[in-house]
């Protein structure tokens, strides 16, 4: 595969021009948004609980193919989980998911959507936001 | 009759002078169309980079043994050189500075902390990079007063019908414009903003450090206070920049930095100023880098800024004509005769990251993002743009092949 083929292989086009879970809730219990002020990416989660389980996520953003995929991707790995599994979810699982090689500028792009979701996650039901999503340099969120 | 020809400037010789230019990816040289970032440097000024670093190089200003005369010699050689480029009045109206973003800095400071407060307006336009946006809106609120921007109308050129109501918030002290913009290549008329500053009292401070590398530039010309310039722009090394301020202005400023070299004087009681420009360059200057920008100098002065202005102007028409097939491209900015060599522009549907990094496939480097200018991305009602940007080195079959690379973009994403 080139390196073309390898960055836009087809699960990717496919998340980027049909986005699962696209929308945000009408509802949610909780939410929040961030952006890479690098290449404007923007990117806003929500969700709804049972309990302590994702029942249900929405999203909304714009900005490049691997930000906008990456985050459908995560919707779907994260839904059923509980928020204490989320919270403690390693970004290379995500990543392995992708399941290209991305440089250090696009790897922000990658990230993007887990992060927001971690902030989500953190802003309701209190669980841990690891240092890299409080100070991430590049990355804003709220 | 007779009709003198304008030299003509032959891109396809002076690439040899660029070690990148001749490197291969892929089996081919890279289409670089990121010039307005940052221009690729000729082995003109690397070279004399390097004897200088080897054989002259001490620190300037201080020792009476040879070799630091020499520097010395260089380094101020290298003030002249600036100061005739931009046919400054004097050498010593010229400062160095890392880049045009502290030069804009030393003035905001400087100039600003002192003369501003409640009541003053401080007026930029959307169109300027954050390097003559920001420094003018911090020191705006740090002194309480008015940040205002001139709007811009669709085709990205000054709205001057806003000046009145502008004018009208207070007393205007500070009016500062890039002469070309960064993002869409739109060439400013400084000199009727110069005269609108100058008939309320303001000062002009002129960020040229986009213009500075593609067409001649005179300082008395333009009429204006401040001019900013920065040498990596235009074939010299990053780190070297400088300031043009009108002597009477710079004289009667506090300094910006201060330190080592900048001092007559030293006492626990005072410490007192020393002379322009030298009140201005606190510390070990980039001694090189400035010789380095001086060789530069040398270099774009011996092509020709006129030869390089009609070369860069030629290449835009090209691309403009090219994208104006394309009904999937949308470019911004004003018509090709009043730009300099950048187009600006989006693929339908594609995110710019997205495009250039495909293209970077194609082995075509341009630039997608929003260009240190958010406040005019925000205008454009886009995230990001693609620029392309052209330069002294810059062959048409480079853009040829960006045309080719946008195909490809259209068909995998658009």
């Amino acid at each position: 595969m080139s390196e073309f083929d390898q960055l836009y292989r087809e699960v990717i086009l496919d998340h980027y021009r049909n986005p699962r879970s696209h929308g945000l809730l009408d509802t949610p219990d909780a939410q929040a948004e961030g952006q890479n002020p690098l290449c404007g990416d923007e990117v806003t989660v929500s969700l709804r609980f049972d309990g302590d389980t994702i029942r249900e996520v929405g999203f909304e953003g714009r900005g490049c193919a691997i930000s906008q995929a990456a985050t459908s991707m995560l919707t779907e790995i994260v839904q059923g989980k509980t928020a204490d599994e989320v919270a403690r979810m390693p970004k290379e699982e995500l990543l392995e998911e992708i399941g290209i090689p991305l440089t250090p500028v696009r790897l922000k792009c990658a990230i993007l959507g887990l992060g927001v979701l971690k902030v989500a996650l953190h802003k309701s039901k209190g669980t841990p936001l690891p240092e890299e999503w409080t100070s991430s340099g590049d990355l804003t969120i709220a | 009759m007779a009709v003198t020809a304008r030299p003509k400037l032959d891109a396809e010789r002076l690439r040899a002078d660029f070690p990148y230019l001749e490197e291969l990816q892929n089996g081919r040289p890279v289409a670089f169309l990121d010039s307005a970032a940052s221009t690729q440097k000729p082995r003109q000024v690397l070279e004399t980079m390097t004897e200088f670093y080897s054989h002259s190089y001490a620190n300037v200003h201080r020792g009476v043994y040879r070799l630091a005369e020499r520097a010395t010699e260089g380094y101020e050689g290298a003030r002249e050189k600036v100061a005739q480029f931009l046919n400054a009045p004097s050498a010593r109206e010229i400062v160095f500075t890392r880049n045009a973003t502290e030069a804009l800095n030393l003035v905001a400071y400087a100039w600003g902390l002192d003369n501003l407060g409640p009541g003053d307006v401080v007026v930029v336009t959307e169109l300027e990079h954050h390097s003559n946006f920001v420094p003018w809106q911090y020191i705006a609120g740090r002194t309480g007063a008015e940040f205002r921007a001139i709007p811009i109308d669709e085709q990205g050129e000054l709205q001057f019908d806003t000046l009145d109501e502008i004018a009208a918030a207070g007393r205007v002290k500070i009016v500062a414009n890039n002469l070309v913009s960064n993002s869409l290549g739109t060439i400013n008329p400084i000199e009727r903003l110069t005269t609108w500053a100058h008939g309320l009292g303001a000062i002009m401070v002129v960020d040229a450090a986009q213009a500075a590398p593609h067409r001649p530039l005179d300082v008395q010309a333009l009429g204006c206070d401040f001019v900013a310039i920065s040498g990596h722009k235009m074939c010299g090394p990053s780190g070297a920049g400088a300031l043009w301020g009108r002597a009477e202005l710079l004289e009667a400023m506090s300094p910006f930095n201060v330190g080592g070299h900048m001092i007559r004087s030293v006492a626990i009681e005072e410490t007192t100023w020393g002379q322009l420009p030298h009140k201005f360059e606190a510390g070990t200057a980039p001694i090189v880098e400035a010789v380095g920008f001086g060789a530069a100098i040398d270099y774009l002065s011996e092509i020709g800024l006129d030869a390089i202005a009609q070369h860069e102007h030629e290449l835009t028409e090209m691309t403009l004509d090219r994208f104006a097939e394309l009904p999937w491209i949308e470019s911004y900015g004003p018509p090709a005769d009043r730009r300099a060599g950048i187009v600006s522009f989006n693929v339908e549907g594609v995110h710019p990251h997205d495009v250039a990094q495909i293209l970077d496939w194609e082995g075509v480097a341009i630039r997608g993002g929003h260009h240190c200018t958010q406040p005019l991305m925000q205008r454009l009602g886009v995230v990001a743009t693609n620029r392309a940007s052209f330069y002294l080195y810059t062959v048409p079959e480079e853009i040829e092949r960006l045309i080719q690379g946008l195909h490809k973009v259209k068909k995998t994403l658009g």
